[in-house]
């Protein structure tokens, strides 16, 4: 039942020297043995996670993550893209199965199929997207499955009674008989928690409920989590935007790579600290240098912006975002998963349509208004989800690679063969991609060699400006290289790379230029003599700029 | 054709081997073989010139109609509305041959605009489909529908209603002729099978409705003109569901706007599930659809000839889309 931590570290870091002091506080072991003043009774373990393992084909998702969540706590879960959080949520309550590990749950062993199991178990889930019936009405969403019955029909008066009964509880007047769909998001949201409660739920799952409120929707969801805790309702909390960790979270898991790196109080840990361990960096550990393909060699790159966006706002993500592209240059985008650097460039691509702000090529206002004029433009894009944006799966290794340059390779329409096949054997030499035959279905390649098809998907086309979306996720440390030295070739031949990543080392080894964005805004500019790694962080984490000036110019 | 994924057959012994090596589209060329074998013995007359010729005659506008639903399916979309635009384009046709008209009268300009007019006349209702599928994203299922439902009602305000009975030589030479021996529909049917399985295999529109059918948010992002695509693609299976209607009532030397293209869309879509296209899209097989087309006709036709009740029949029919459609889970067949 004890909670056992490891040594807790004592960071502390300042910005404007640099300097680093790192003491090894205590060594706490057991669960709160400090006493207090008025021992509460010692809050006990509701949920315990151990060696969870689950394995995706050719993925390991989960490798022996734990999670551990008291009784009557808020606790957050925080991880990059793929570092396992949704995963872990999902065996949990159910939706998948799990390759190992055991779950002990109110002191028992549990091993739910379903979520609807875990639901009747005592753990709710409550989605990003709220799952509940748009027409039915408010009562009916919270009884749905077992409303009370009466002869064998739906006794409404008592269902409308008690649902009001349940939503008074949690401090929310409203018409239970309306349709849910009047309510706006966040209300929905507390009647997805109503539901949950009604339930007689011991923990609720939330991931990313804020993602689509407002200021003062979050402060209603926030005061409704307070509510759920007072009465010994356990919340699982899954956010990106980690300033509501501190303001509602009490302790906090931070995965990586399907493990689970660190537990601890939410007191004890600052932002930039969650955010260097959620990357896998220690602040102020020295780089270990030549980890990717690149070369130390970056220069500031001086030609004038070619391409300008200011100001881009496109809710729900982008509010105030800024950009400009300089030929030849690799900038590199860092941000925070939800930071919106994927946006920008959907909007740099004319994928989505900025509502405010303004877009500029070559001196040219709102350029773009689909792909295909900015594939006119000479501007490619490479989505970071290969498979639901990137390669058609049923389609040859040939027809992938040339999908794009389709209409320069034809007469009249009519595709002319040779043509399309000197350009594939071209490019499948050039980027030495490994197939048995370019006829071999895409699906059939490694996720590296797919990334390769598709990139020259862009290349043959000649492109000057090619916006890269996490050109190197999920493919193996080889290939990463081989596309590290391959961007670099493209950028000194002129072309310009925007190169959006999550490995931090790519932005601070690849980078002539980086922008930082946070919250959908744009943060930070550094140019290469600035480039740091901690300070580039910083800037994800806090929004803090040490350079300040350089954003003016 | 070009578009069905080999498989490897060499190893292959056992029939369940077989079965299981090949692909969908050669399971229906064998059950088409096999059903005709079957017939060759056991249906008299079935091997002469005659019959041939008619179920040529028979099959071709399904094959037609299937075409277009080949590419409409490929795309991962579906078209109900074919029957109803056979109708429409049957009924079209003796307004203007049978127009008073100082020139419509002229058969050298009427008998051409007889043909020309209600054949785009179909392909601007699938521009509608198409219309209603892009622009307000409603499902290619329900978009045709409206159609299915509200075509056959513009065909019988055109046609009054009623049954209309004409004698155009020079028009029925469309379900009668027979040059060289072989009737026109027949021909026309080669003709637009080949270009299609031609045009899906080497043109940008081809390759664009199978990148869409595939993925079409990735299509969209390689500079796939989506919309533009989708459109044409209802367009031309408006078209040729044009050409079959003008058939039918060339067969027929009338028009019935409560029977022309009736079921249809039906067959159509059974032909293309039986050729093995699947409807989830990204891969389609003209040939396919052919045999398909083929193989659903002659199963009608056996029964029909050893006099088993249109019940049955319809049953039959059913049970073998159904095992067709199993077929061709990517794990065939049950193991």
């Amino acid at each position: 039942m004890s909670r056992v931590q490891g040594p807790v570290i004592d960071l502390h870091w300042t910005l404007d020297t640099g300097l680093l002091t790192c003491g090894i506080a205590s060594l706490k072991a057991g669960k709160l043995t400090e006493p207090s003043p008025t021992p509460p009774s010692a809050p006990e373990t509701l949920l315990e996670m151990r060696d969870i393992v689950k394995v995706f084909p050719g993925v390991v998702a989960l490798d022996h993550a734990r999670l551990t969540v008291l009784k009557g706590e808020v606790h957050a879960i925080v991880g990059q893209n793929g570092a396992g959080k949704s995963t872990l949520t999902k065996i949990l309550n159910g939706a998948y199965r799990r390759d190992g590990g055991t779950i002990v749950f109110e002191g028992r062993e549990v091993d739910f199929s379903t979520p609807h199991q875990a639901q009747v178990g005592g753990i709710s889930t409550i989605f990003q997207e709220i799952n509940l019936v748009p027409f039915r009405s408010v009562a009916e969403n919270i009884f749905m499955g077992r409303e009370p019955r009466r002869f064998g029909l739906i006794d409404w008066p008592r269902m409308n009674r008690e649902a009001r009964e349940i939503l008074t509880r949690s401090g929310i007047e409203l018409d239970v008989k309306q349709p849910l769909l009047n309510l706006n998001v966040a209300l929905q949201q507390m009647v997805a928690i109503a539901r949950a409660v009604s339930f007689g739920s011991k923990l609720v799952i939330m991931d990313e409920p804020t993602s689509s409120l407002d200021e003062r929707e979050v402060e209603t969801l926030f005061d409704a989590i307070r509510q759920l805790k007072s009465t010994g309702v356990s919340v699982i909390y899954i956010s990106h935007r980690l300033d509501e960790l501190h303001q509602v979270g009490d302790t906090i898991t931070i995965m990586r790579d399907g493990q689970t790196i660190e537990e601890t109080s939410l007191a004890d840990i600052s932002k930039l600290e969650i955010v260097a361990k959620m990357l896998g960096k220690n602040i102020g550990e020295l780089r270990s240098e030549g980890t990717t393909g690149f070369s130390e060699r970056k220069t500031d790159i001086e030609t004038p912006p070619f391409y300008v966006a200011s100001h881009v706002e496109a809710k729900p993500v982008l509010n105030d975002a800024s950009i400009e592209l300089r030929k030849g240059e690799i900038l590199g985008l860092s941000g925070l998963l939800g930071s919106g650097r994927t946006e920008l460039a959907r909007v740099l691509f004319g994928a989505d349509k900025p509502e405010n702000g303004s877009l500029s090529l070559d001196g040219v206002p709102s350029p773009i208004a689909s792909p295909r004029d900015a594939i006119r433009q000479g501007i490619g894009y490479c989505s970071e989800d290969r498979k639901a944006e990137g390669i058609i799966p049923e389609m040859s290794v040939r027809e992938n690679l040339t999908l794009a340059a389709l209409p320069t390779l034809t007469k009249n329409g009519i595709i002319d063969p040779k043509e399309q096949a000197k350009i594939v054997d071209r490019f499948v030499e050039l980027l030495s991609i490994k197939t048995s035959d370019v006829e071999q279905p895409i699906s059939q390649l490694s996720g590296g060699n797919q990334q390769k098809v598709l990139l020259a998907r862009w290349l043959c086309l000649e492109p000057r400006l090619l916006l890269l979306d996490e050109p190197t996720r999920g493919i193996d440390v080889g290939a990463k290289a081989e596309i590290h030295h391959l961007i670099e070739s493209l950028a000194d031949e002129g072309m310009s790379v925007l190169m959006i990543t999550s490995e931090i080392e790519e932005i601070v080894e690849g980078s002539n230029r980086v922008t930082v964005l946070r919250d959908g805004r744009t943060v930070a500019e550094f140019d290469r003599a600035q480039i740091d790694q901690d300070v580039i962080i910083a800037a994800m984490a806090e929004g803090h700029d040490p350079f300040p000036s350089t954003v003016e110019e | 054709m070009a578009s069905t994924t080999p498989r490897v057959s060499a190893g292959a012994r056992s029939l369940p081997e077989l079965v299981r090596n090949s692909s969908q589209t050669q399971r229906a060329l064998f059950a088409l073989i096999a059903l005709s074998i079957y017939n060759a013995f056991a249906t008299t007359n079935f091997l002469t010139f005659a019959t041939l010729r008619v179920n040529l005659t028979q099959v071709a506008t399904i094959v037609i109609v299937g075409v277009g639903m080949t590419y409409v399916i490929g795309s991962a979309g579906i078209d109900l509305s074919v029957g109803a635009l056979m109708a429409i384009s049957g009924a079209l046709a003796p307004k203007i041959f049978d127009s008073q008209r100082a020139l419509l009268s002229n058969e050298w300009i009427g008998i051409p605009l007889a043909i020309v007019i209600p054949i785009l006349v179909a392909g601007a209702f699938g521009y509608f489909n198409g219309y209603l599928i892009t622009k307000f994203k409603i499902q290619p299922i329900i978009a045709t529908l409206v159609l299915f439902l509200g075509g056959r009602g513009i065909a019988k305000a055109l046609s009054d209603g009623n049954l209309v009975e004409f004698n155009k030589p020079h028009f029925d030479y469309l379900g009668t002729g027979r040059p060289f021996g072989i009737p026109v529909q027949v021909i026309v049917m080669i003709v637009i099978a080949i270009v299609a399985a031609w045009g899906l295999r080497s043109t940008t529109f081809g390759r664009y409705v199978l990148a869409i059918g595939g993925n079409e948010r990735a299509a969209e992002l390689a500079g796939v003109p989506v919309t533009r695509v989708k459109r044409q693609i209802y367009v031309l299976s408006g078209l040729l569901a044009g050409v079959a209607g003008l058939i039918v009532v060339a067969i027929n030397t009338s028009s019935d706007p409560y029977q022309v293209g009736q079921d249809m869309e039906l067959d159509a879509i059974a032909a293309v599930a039986v050729g093995g296209t699947p409807f989830t899209g990204g891969r389609a097989t003209i040939a396919g659809t052919v045999i398909g087309a083929f193989f659903i006709h002659q199963v009608r036709y056996t029964l029909i000839s050893h006099g088993v009740p249109d019940g049955t029949t319809r049953m039959v029919i059913a049970g073998a889309i159904l095992i067709a459609v199993l077929l061709q889970r990517p794990k065939a067949g049950w193991r």
